[in-house]
């Protein structure tokens, strides 16, 4: 015979509300430690953004954080840097650089990928392991010998050594990114592709390229960040002021000699600079996510 | 429409470590629809790949009509395949998917236009020809895959398990639709399974393949009830045959006996008749084979047929399957193992002191487990086999 089976609401509901406190006290704690983490890491971005709202003398002269006085003045003066030089020249030639780079990068880089993925050709894994390896070669050890070949043609103070790379597959990372990701990909979609009469263009151009999209997105998105936050080749190659791009324009603001540096002009082209990356970064992130490869297999 | 024929046509992989397909040839008539069937591993998909032009062919020759197809380029072949996996373009829509070949080939819209609508309206699509593959049923999806082919109008369709990744209840009715539609396009068909359902079902010649070679190839009524040899026996039917070695000897008015454990079975002269090889196997080992359906509960029968013996089993087991009963039993008897079959393996692995032996009953049969019962051979349906090669004696 069975026995009647009983429990106490009473000390059941208690033991619920004791475990649900200790719980909400878990995560208050763990909550406030993340959000003073997180305080000491904006602090340089908030008081660099409020130092952008302050004027000019008050930046280094007033110890709150907080600005007394607000002014947009920052932001007029630092994008009219001087005469009939504005930021929009500068913004103009990051952004040429850019859109080509990313073409360049895209069209190249994809190709490669593709031989390497797909194709078999003689010494490949010896090309694919050669290629790998100017991954770890660094810029520096680079930087001298290309100055002067592109010095030898002509090229320096010309956006040309930035861009004209780009479009023979130099960026070694995104090929292997793009080796990968296509790897990936079921190799019957491409047979069943030669088997309907495609040639190698039309495999490459009309199924693997819009199946490699998340990839493509990831190395346009990588590319612009690169090329738009690159100051150092910038430098070297832009010297006059006409042809400068934005980060190596924001060196202008300081004054090396240490005569007369405009901080607050500074601090509101920083701000304003940023802008570009964060915007290209959230309107990709779709693509970035999104994973079409494989929606047509079971 | 063509026909497809290989000669001698082998597959080296490793620079001669593997061969996956040895010396196969037969001859697939125009519009006849051969499955190739096998276990995994036995060179069937590659044969295929062969004939698609995927891979390179080692050796042999492989025609497509009377054009020598060895080195020609998969697209010149004049073929369409259907894959396991469909091989559907994700990112395009229904539409694009079926009309892909038919672009390539630079037809006219129009042309397409009718084509696709005329795919689509046969393989009952017209509804879905907006959608991307990934928002269809695994049956729509290999419709898809079909109707790419058909556009085509190949000389040969070339399918690669296409059923295989489909739920039971939904390959049985694509079975019948492929089939169907092959009929009524009456192309040219090779088919590749591992199912030996789907090979029974819809080819009009079967051939069976182990360990890259050709086994039999013959209707499938022929390779049901005269397999060439003890893989293609065992490999053909639900469950399995039963296998037994058994010494043959000679009986009474030109017949023959079979004793295999403490049964004694009698070969009827007529039998012996139609097999004339028999007579060179008096007094040695053979292998026996029946399939369970030739298997009968002694006491459901009235009136025994002629030739019909008595063997005695013990029930082990019983599965009822609602139109006859599977039974499960334990003979008197040294089994022949069939090492190659994927399943025949396992069944023999546990046996006890006997032989494991299944019997098909009809449903109205009483039997319960540990039951002693008598079950009736049906001589006119066994199958023997030589001990040593394991062919069939004719």
């Amino acid at each position: 015979m069975a026995t009647a089976k009983t429990y106490d609401p009473e000390a059941l509901a208690s033991q619920r509300r004791q475990r649900r406190n200790a719980r909400l006290l878990r995560h208050l704690g763990l909550h406030a430690l993340l959000i003073a983490l997180l305080g000491i890491m904006l602090y340089p971005v908030i008081w660099m953004i409020f130092s952008a709202l302050r004027p000019e003398q008050e930046i280094f002269g007033e110890m709150g954080f907080i600005p007394t006085n607000w002014t947009l003045e920052n932001f007029t003066s630092g994008w009219q840097l001087y005469g009939d030089l504005t930021f929009t020249t500068f913004y103009v030639n990051s952004f040429i650089i850019c859109a080509l780079a990313i073409l360049g990068n895209l069209i190249a880089c994809s190709m490669a990928a593709y031989a390497f993925a797909r194709l078999n050709f003689r010494l490949k894994w010896l090309l694919f392991a050669a290629m790998l390896t100017t991954i770890m070669l660094p810029i520096h050890v680079q930087l001298i010998p290309q100055y002067i070949f592109f010095l030898n043609i002509g090229w320096v103070n010309t956006i040309l050594p930035l861009v004209v790379p780009k479009f023979l597959a130099t960026d070694a990372f995104f090929i292997f990114l793009m080796v990968q990701f296509m790897r990936s990909l079921p190799s019957e979609l491409e047979q069943a592709a030669v088997v309907d009469g495609a040639s190698y263009w039309q495999r490459y151009w009309r199924i693997i390229l819009p199946l490699t999209m998340p990839a493509l997105a990831t190395t346009a998105v990588f590319t612009f960040i690169n090329t738009y936050n690159d100051f150092f080749s910038q430098l070297i190659y832009l010297t006059d002021t006409d042809a400068m791009t934005v980060p190596v324009a924001l060196r202008l603001f300081l004054d090396p000699s240490g005569g007369q540096s405009s901080f607050g002009g500074l601090f509101a082209m920083v701000l304003v600079s940023i802008g570009p990356v964060l915007g290209f970064f959230i309107a990709s992130q779709r693509l970035l996510t999104k994973g079409i490869a494989t929606q047509g297999f079971k | 429409m063509s026909s497809v024929t290989l000669q001698n046509v082998t597959k080296i992989y490793g620079g001669g470590a593997l061969k996956a397909v040895k010396d196969l040839s037969f001859e697939v008539e125009d519009g006849e629809f051969l499955v190739l069937v096998g276990p995994s591993g036995c060179g069937k998909s590659t044969a295929l790949r062969m004939i698609a032009g995927l891979e390179e062919i080692s050796d042999g020759g492989v025609w497509i009509g009377d054009e020598f197809v060895n080195d020609m380029h998969p697209k010149d072949r004049d073929i369409a395949m259907v894959f396991q996996s469909y091989a559907l373009y994700p990112h395009m829509s229904v539409y694009d998917n079926i009309a892909f070949p038919l672009q390539i080939a630079k037809m006219s819209r129009q042309e397409t236009e009718k084509r696709v609508q005329e795919a689509a309206r046969v393989l009952e699509l017209e509804n879905y020809l907006k959608r991307k593959p990934g928002q269809l049923s695994g049956g729509q999806r290999q419709r898809v895959a079909m109707g790419r082919a058909i556009v085509r109008q190949p000389s040969a369709f070339l399918m690669d398990e296409p059923l295989s990744n489909l739920d039971a209840k939904l390959r049985v009715q694509m079975r019948a639709e492929i089939a169907g539609l092959q009929r009524r396009l009456g192309t040219t068909t090779i088919y590749v399974t591992h199912d030996q359902v789907e090979a029974m079902t819809m080819g009009d010649r079967v051939a069976l393949m182990k360990d890259g070679v050709l086994q039999q190839i013959d209707s499938p009524s022929n390779i049901y009830n005269k397999p060439c040899n003890m893989f293609v026996a065992a490999f053909i039917g639900s469950p399995t045959m039963n296998m037994y070695w058994a010494d043959l000897e000679s009986g009474a008015n030109d017949s023959a006996r079979l004793i295999f454990g403490d049964n004694t079975l009698t070969v009827p002269a007529s039998i012996v008749a139609e097999h004339k090889q028999l007579s060179r196997y008096r007094g040695k080992r053979v292998v026996l084979g029946i399939r369970p359906e030739d298997i009968a509960d002694a006491r459901e029968q009235t009136e025994p047929a002629p030739g019909d013996e008595i063997v005695k089993g013990k029930v082990d087991l019983v599965e009822a399957l609602g139109s006859d009963i599977n039974v499960h039993l334990n003979l008197n008897a040294q089994p022949a193992v069939v090492t190659s079959s994927d399943s025949l393996q396992d069944l023999h692995a546990n046996e006890g002191d006997g032989a494991r032996c299944i019997a098909r009953f009809t449903a109205k049969s009483q039997v319960r487990y540990g039951d002693n019962v008598q079950l009736r051979f049906d001589a006119e349906r066994l199958h023997l086999f030589d001990g040593e090669t394991g062919e069939a004696i004719t």
